[in-house]
């Protein structure tokens, strides 16, 4: 990728952020693009974890789980305003990936699968049962961040899911740009290599085990944050953000959009946060038509969905 | 001083010794040779001087240092650089990335100024790009610069390995049967980049089959079989020692100098 290319994603990006409330039917669609925001930025993250350094996780969502009850537990017990524990998730996901990272990721495939697996249901179930704490299974809430409130009394006054759409949207931005950057530099070419020939990149002076574990603390920060607004803008958080069932989301959301490209992830997470709501007229049928739409995207465009569908294009025009 | 200094070098997997006591060494400039017959523990001994197998016995030195059994990419660091005889080229990534790969240690700085693509790695990231563009118009690739590597010809990923090794700047090359599936004007050009970089001060541990190619290049040579040194010298001496010959011929019942070795 040059870097013609990506200013062409993100203006892409930014363009579709942009444009795609002109065609918002109600007030009700603001929420749903800032949960594929939310979304995509875990994904964006998975794409520097499996697409460019080829390592796998099962376990994100315990990431997402820290940095969603950070926003709702340090406002509370440590005075920090919510922005603040948006920073501090992010810090505590940041050491954890790499404390559990250093041991883990020197498996290999199915071996970290289940490695991370572990770690995810460890923080599910550490946030089910300390009730004192979290609340258990219903959940608690979470403090308001405060600065809807601030821009309603400079006069721009927004609804809740305007203010999170645009939120989200500008987070999402972010985290493709950093992505994107990360792609075409140093780092991102180490992680690369390694993903190709571990033995050669080695030889070439990448610092293997190193770039794994980059990899994985930079994707669980991005995890964490996505687990942060999610909280913020529910005002109210469960348990199910660390499930093992939202880490398969995650990746399977990587997987179908393509999970070599920060556009593609983008793209699955829109998919696969639309298309339940989509399905919904097929009433009881709706997770098997939804898995049968992704058992029939990995056979005839296994790339993933985005890069297949350019190909195709990209050939025609040969 | 040699540059590669390796001293009674031994590995066995299983109770089989794949090389064993095994030393020679190599001096700045030098081109050596490691031949001998298929299986006879020629990549073997690349992989643990490379550092990519743990030695059983023996030491490996570089530039005097004790280097023994330590990881490839602190031996990178070093200056030791290596081609693999079955290709290990990043497939997924362009040409040119492959190549940049290779400058990994003199573009590499912290994190956040690859995340927030500072100006300082956007420097270094261009003086290796450009370094890279004149690796890829030596080895004749430069106008596949932006394909997908694994797109390539044999013969052209066997010279993007080159390039990509050529790209640490190595003070010593392993090259481990560059030649191998070349034609012979492939096979020509490789000869006179080798004879070239030699020129330019570089060591060349060389592990070819295409024996042309070895006796007109090397400045010495090390001949091994069933992973033990059988001879060594320069090429004349070597292509008329008996043992040698025995090795690539096969050994009449009246000559067990070697058989039992």
């Amino acid at each position: 990728m040059t870097g013609r290319n990506k200013w062409i994603s993100l203006g892409v990006l930014a363009l579709l952020i942009a444009l795609l409330p002109l065609f918002f039917p109600s007030g009700y669609y603001y929420r749903v693009g800032a949960l594929i925001f939310v979304n995509a930025l875990s994904v964006v993250g998975l794409v520097i974890l499996i697409g460019y350094a080829g390592q796998i996780s099962l376990g994100h969502a315990g990431f997402a789980g820290i940095g969603a009850y950070a926003c709702a537990l340090a406002p509370e017990h440590l005075g920090l305003h919510p922005a603040l524990a948006v920073l501090l998730g992010a810090v505590v996901s940041g050491v954890m990936a790499a404390l559990i990272g250093k041991p883990i990721l020197r498996l290999k495939g199915y071996y970290l699968a289940v490695a991370t697996l572990g770690f995810g249901i460890l923080v599910s179930m550490v946030l089910t049962n300390e009730r004192a704490l979290t609340g258990g299974p219903d959940g608690m809430n979470v403090a308001d961040l405060g600065l809807r409130g601030l821009l309603r009394d400079m006069g721009w006054r927004l609804s809740g899911g305007e203010f999170w759409y645009m939120i989200c949207g500008v987070v999402l931005l972010v985290g493709a740009w950093l992505a994107l950057n990360l792609f075409d530099s140093p780092s991102g070419r180490a992680m690369r290599a390694l993903h190709g020939s571990e033995v050669a990149a080695s030889t070439v002076g990448v610092d293997v085990p190193r770039q794994k574990l980059r990899a994985f603390v930079i994707s669980a920060v991005y995890a964490s944050v996505a687990g942060s607004l999610l909280a913020l803008q529910n005002g109210y958080i469960t348990p199910d953000v660390a499930g093992f069932m939202h880490s398969v989301e995650m990746v399977t959301m990587a997987v179908l959009g393509g999970v070599g490209s920060v556009l593609g992830a983008t793209f699955g997470a829109a998919i696969l946060t639309l298309l339940p709501q989509v399905l919904t007229v097929f009433a009881e049928y709706e997770q098997l038509v939804l898995g049968l739409v992704m058992v029939l995207v990995m056979i005839f465009l296994p790339q993933g969905l985005l890069p297949s569908i350019a190909r195709r294009l990209k050939g025609r025009d040969e | 001083m040699s540059l590669l200094d390796v001293q009674g070098l031994g590995i066995s997997f299983g109770g089989l010794k794949a090389v064993n006591d095994v030393s020679f060494k190599v001096s700045p400039g030098e081109i050596v040779s490691v031949i001998g017959p298929n299986g006879a523990g020629k990549t073997t001994l690349f992989n643990m001087i490379s550092g990519v197998y743990q030695p059983g016995r023996g030491s490996v030195s570089l530039s005097g240092t004790e280097v023994t059994g330590v990881a490839p990419n602190r031996l990178a660091e070093m200056g030791l650089s290596r081609t693999f005889q079955n290709l290990q080229i990043f497939q997924e990534m362009t040409v040119l990335d492959n190549v940049l790969a290779g400058y990994h240690l003199s573009e590499r700085g912290s994190v956040w100024a690859d995340l927030l693509s500072l100006p300082g790695m956007r420097r270094r990231a261009a003086e290796a790009r450009e370094g890279a563009r004149r690796l890829l118009e030596r080895v004749r690739l430069d106008k596949a610069a932006e394909q997908v590597a694994g797109n390539l010809s044999y013969g052209a990923l066997k010279r993007l390995e080159i390039a990509r090794a050529l790209a640490l700047n190595p003070k010593i090359l392993l090259l481990d049967e560059p030649a191998a599936g070349c034609n012979a004007v492939e096979t020509e050009e490789i000869d006179h980049l080798i004879a070239e970089l030699a020129a330019s001060g570089i060591a060349i541990l060389l592990v070819e089959h295409d024996m042309k190619l070895v006796m007109r290049i090397s400045n010495h040579i090390v001949v091994l079989d069933h992973g033990e040194k059988i001879a060594e010298g320069d090429p004349a001496t070597v292509s008329r020692d008996p043992a040698v010959i025995a090795a690539y011929l096969g050994t009449e019942e009246e000559e067990p100098a070697h058989a039992d070795g």
